[in-house]
């Protein structure tokens, strides 16, 4: 029986016409009864008012708040946005039911003076972002601060476990839990496949079973179409310029639309493509995470007062405010995931009783497969459920100083502490030990930082930190987002239009243009941090390619799009020339089946090409492409390069293989493996990310890149010099566990590689199969094989003197022993 | 001395010269050796700074320069200044590491020319700490001199080259030659390097250079006209 409102809640509620939804009550009845609640309801469904109600109503009574501290709630978004959103949303029934009490937000646009004052005397309500709550904790008066904390709200769950940040505020709210062990915790979340490992990460103890959930039940059936031409259907590219005039009119037939795509440079192509037709002078906005803050915030606010008819963004705009005006969502390429999807279409009809509506635009073919086994997940409301990973090493490291920067403690009680949060549940003596080692002195098998350390033993046998300096250093550097090292882009003479990475910055030459921020830039030269440009029109712009941002395929959406391929009769309800095409890969060839792994070779151009089907994703692909290449290499094929997509591995030799069975024995990810990842650029990446995170090189201060280069060290040689000497210092352990789980995916390439022994079909052909046209259209842009760097920088110098001279340069020497592997960032 | 395969010959200021692995130059007639910009304990110097980079690049920088001082028997070694990354690098020196000094530089002459990190290097290890060098015609010091009037070999400015081919990246550190200036790579373990494009470089270069590129097992030659606008 769940409890009634209290008067004064009622009258509010009655006041506007509303009547408080049953999951409101739940969650009412969970705070009375001392619950920690898990609400899962899809937006909006009034789940933020669900969420501070209990508070609101307690803060009423008054007679409940302890002595000292006033903070009583404290809610968490992964959004600056959301925090000052909800509480501008909070504000209104604080005043119109006039309750006795204060709501602030604090982030990292939070003033000075503001900071410290809340600090000194808090609100009774503070909503805030994980990384502002590392940051608070890490004061010596954290204690103070929090030992009235009666609730913890988190928001948007879904978005947070799981990932690195995820990891950072579990660890903070164990440390929360620490300072006020009666805090009640209260998770928000979108539906997901895995309820009980969000229920695990909310509570205080990693147990599933200490989290009452409480759901909102969304009836809404989202009414999901594809646009499918009739005619024609591309092979390949991701651009679904096709299809723009369709996407234009579905814009002009609605009210307010976001046209989702996967990556920046979609963005800013989609964008000019659509400003091109767009003959009714549609007002259509660009957002993406490297515009300028500026130009985000103005495209947001623009969106939320229903000026704009649409805005073609990123995943900088899967989280984030709700707009009631948005009724139409429109994904341009394959979502690559069910949830993400859901996410999606979830941003337009914001309301539980509007349908939401979406258009999903397939680039190609197999996007076309994709696209409708997404919408078969969405419609059975099966989701990708992939095990979260445990906490990374780095994000304790990074935590662990966090803590000594509050005062000292003991390892021992630390180390139970940390292991309450669930992704550190498992986390075994040694490798706390060896993190908390990393985090004193450096962890070194060579003991040279005695005197340098960050932490030292107290009397009493706890850890205290050594300096306040370094305490410093760690608030400067809080926080698990690394971001690439990037430029500003201005207008001559004019405002910072965003960032762009700087590789891409260093590849041009002045008079260059380029496409970002839905214009086209003419690049004039580099003053200190910025790129200078200026206006202009036509020319063949390059289009800035952005390090990350692309998802590979889920293991959900690939089971699905394999199981459309293996089921023959359905093909007839694909559209005409997908249908055909694998009636026509059917007769040549074969299709792959549900579980098994289709391997084609056949000759063309005089090389020998091997196309694998392996559906795992691009990232997995991509290792498996460099492990075949060094095993084709050694068995004297002579492999000449690849290219991954997120369905298929193509790769051509010299010579075509003949036992493929050995060629994708399990054994590959041995000593092929280890070597190269020791080499590969992808895992120096990583380990940038991780030195970031884990506190061993700095991130980059606005303002002082220019105190000079000395200050920065290259984390590439850090590896280097690191791999070398240390192999198995934690930071190269928890580098591998990240590649594992991200770039190189190693886990799902393993889990392939065991299902597939024993079933493998292999199947010789005279030509190209249909199914493999796609992946040979992508080539062109494949990775470097083979070739390595110093055939590379043979054909640089060849180019050059080509160019000096003004003769076609020599073709490449082709063939002999090649030396080495070397992964070229493209 | 001998000159050894893996390396790229070139004339500079009429002799003949040898860019060598894994950043050295060669130079057979003067029977010399010459390394730029070492950075010895640059690790332990952050470290002393609380950033605690890894202890060991003093190990990995002199065991290249064992490499190549054992494969070309020089009679006389150049570290062209910023051997050591702070002026406290060489008493921070682990003992293995000054022992593998020691003996490099026994029986050959060992010059320490003083950089802006270390205006007095290795104090208290062996070899003879000069301000710069003459040999033959060639003036060796640690940075370039705007107004220097004959051929001078330098470094300091740790160059590297970034090139596209067929749509790719490339970096690496390289020797930068031009008629009256060479400037070597830097060759410690953790240092970085200067696009040989920014004008500090360029500017150095009126008539262009050609850059010899430090590949992985080669060095690669590749004149670069254009960049030296």
């Amino acid at each position: 029986m769940t409890p009634p409102l209290p008067t004064r809640f009622a009258a509010w509620f009655a006041a506007r016409g509303w009547q408080p939804y049953a999951h409101q009550l739940e969650m009412l009845a969970a705070a009375r009864d001392g619950a920690h609640a898990l609400l899962i309801a899809p937006t909006g469904g009034g789940k933020t008012l669900a969420g501070f109600l209990p508070s609101l109503i307690d803060a009423d009574g008054g007679d409940r708040r302890p002595a000292g501290s006033a903070l009583s709630t404290l809610y968490i978004s992964p959004l600056k946005a959301l925090t000052q959103d909800v509480h501008r949303n909070l504000e209104r029934p604080i005043a119109e039911m006039g309750l006795a009490l204060r709501a602030e937000t604090r982030t990292g646009d939070t003033p000075q003076a503001k900071r410290q004052r809340q600090r000194r005397q808090p609100p009774q309500l503070l909503m805030t972002t994980p990384e502002s709550l590392a940051l608070l904790l890490s004061y010596a008066d954290s204690a103070d601060l929090f030992a009235g904390l009666q609730t913890v709200i988190i928001d948007e769950l879904h978005a947070l476990a799981g990932s690195k940040r995820g990891d950072l505020l579990a660890l903070g709210l164990a440390r929360l839990q620490a300072l006020a062990p009666g805090c009640r915790r209260v998770g928000l979340s979108a539906t997901v496949a895995r309820e009980d490992d969000l229920r695990a990460w909310l509570s205080p103890h990693a147990q599933p079973a200490d989290v009452r959930v409480i759901r909102c039940p969304d009836d809404r059936k989202p009414q999901i179409e594809i646009l499918e031409p009739e005619g024609w259907m591309p092979w390949s590219g991701h651009m679904a310029l096709h299809a723009l005039p369709a996407v234009y009119a579905a814009i002009a037939g609605a009210a307010t639309t976001i046209v989702f795509v996967n990556t920046r440079a979609q963005a800013e192509i989609i964008f000019q493509q659509l400003w091109h037709i767009n003959e009714a002078n549609l007002p259509i906005a660009l957002h993406h995470g490297s515009l300028a803050v500026e130009q985000r915030r103005r495209v947001e606010a623009a969106m939320a007062s229903g000026r704009l008819r649409a805005v073609v963004a990123t995943s900088s705009l899967d989280l984030g405010i709700d707009w009631a005006t948005v009724d139409q969502v429109v994904q341009i390429g394959a979502p690559k995931g069910v949830s993400r999807l859901v996410q999606r279409i979830g941003r337009s009809g914001h309301r539980l009783d509007r349908t939401s509506r979406a258009l999903l635009v397939p680039a190609n073919r197999f996007e076309v497969l994709e696209c409708r086994a997404a919408v078969d997940a969405v419609r059975a409301r099966t989701l990708d459920g992939e095990a979260p990973p445990p906490g990374g090493l780095e994000v304790l490291a990074q935590h662990l100083l966090g803590v000594a920067c509050a005062g000292p403690f003991a390892a021992d009680a630390l180390y139970a502490e940390v292991r309450t949060a669930a992704p550190y549940a498992a986390l075994s003596p040694a490798d706390f030990a060896a993190t908390l080692a990393f985090v004193a002195d450096g962890g070194y098998a060579l003991k040279t930082y005695e005197r340098w350390r960050r932490l030292e033993p107290t009397a009493d046998g706890r850890w205290r930190l050594t300096s306040a300096a370094h305490a410093q250093r760690y608030r400067m550097n809080i926080g698990t987002i690394v971001e690439a090292v990037t430029l500003k882009v201005r207008l001559r003479r004019g405002p910072v239009l965003g960032e762009v990475e700087e590789y891409f910055i260093q590849g041009l030459q002045p008079g260059d243009t380029f496409v970002f921020a839905g214009e086209v830039l003419r690049f004039e030269g580099v003053r200190e941090t910025t790129a200078v440009v200026s206006r202009a029109s036509g020319g063949e712009p390059k289009v800035p390619a952005y390090a990350g941002g692309r998802l590979p395929l889920s293991t959900h959406l690939a089971a699905r799009v394999r199981a459309m391929l293996a089921d023959e009769a359905g093909w007839s309800a694909l559209p005409r020339p997908v249908g055909e095409w694998l009636a026509l890969q059917a007769q040549r060839s074969r299709l792959p089946g549900a579980d098994d792994l289709l391997v084609e070779l056949f000759p063309r151009g005089g090389k020998a090409f091997l196309v694998a089907y392996a559906f795992e994703g691009r990232n997995a692909h991509q290792t498996l492409g460099m492990l075949l290449s060094r095993r084709m290499e050694r068995a004297g094929l002579g492999p000449l390069g690849f290219v991954a997509t997120d369905y298929v591995l193509a790769l051509w030799s010299v010579h075509e293989a003949d036992d493929v069975e050995a060629l994708f024995a399990e054994d590959m990810l041995g000593d092929d493996l280890e070597e190269w990842m020791a080499e590969s650029s992808v895992l120096k990446r990583t380990f940038r990310n991780v030195a970031v995170i884990a506190g061993l090189i700095d991130r980059r201060q606005p303002g002082r890149e220019r105190s000079g280069r000395q200050l920065t060290v290259n984390s590439d040689l850090i590896y280097t010099v690191l791999r070398q000497h240390d192999p198995t210092h934690v930071l190269l352990r928890a580098t591998h566990a990240d590649a594992a789980r991200g770039f190189v995916d190693l886990d799902r390439l393993a889990a392939m590689l065991k299902r597939i022994r024993g079933r493998i079909l292999v199947r010789r052909l005279d030509r190209v199969s249909p199914l493999a046209v796609p992946v040979l259209l992508e080539i062109g842009r494949e990775s470097v094989f083979g070739g390595g760097v110093d055939e590379l920088f043979d054909r640089a110098a060849r180019e050059l003197i080509a160019e000096a001279t003004g003769r076609e340069p020599d073709e490449p020497a082709r063939g002999g022993q090649i030396p080495l592997l070397a992964t070229v960032t493209p | 001395m001998t000159a050894t395969g893996s390396g790229q010959a070139l004339t500079f200021a009429g002799e003949e010269m040898r860019a060598t692995l894994p950043g050295a130059l060669q130079w057979p007639a003067a029977q010399a050796l010459i390394v730029a910009d070492l950075h010895l304990e640059k690790g332990s110097s952050f470290a002393g700074r609380g950033q605690l980079l890894p202890p060991y690049d003093s190990c990995a920088t002199l065991a290249g320069l064992a490499q190549v001082v054992d494969a070309c028997r020089p009679r006389r070694v150049v570290c062209l200044g910023d051997s050591f990354h702070d002026e406290a690098a060489a008493s921070r020196l682990p003992p293995p590491e000054q022992k593998t000094l020691s003996e490099l530089a026994r029986g050959r002459d060992w010059l320490w020319v003083a950089g802006n990190h270390d205006p007095r290097p290795g104090c208290g290890l062996a070899g003879d700490v000069v301000s710069e060098v003459r040999i033959g015609a060639v003036v060796l010091r640690h940075r370039a001199a705007d107004d220097a009037a004959g051929a001078e070999v330098s470094g300091h400015w740790h160059p590297k080259l970034e090139v596209r081919v067929s749509g790719r990246r490339l970096r690496g550190r390289c020797f930068v030659v031009g008629d009256q200036r060479l400037i070597l790579p830097a060759f410690g373990a953790l240092t970085g390097g200067l696009t040989v494009r920014d004008p500090a470089i360029a500017g150095l270069f009126p008539n262009g250079f050609t850059a010899y590129v430090i590949g992985y097992r080669r060095i690669h030659r590749l004149p670069c006209q254009r960049l030296g606008r």
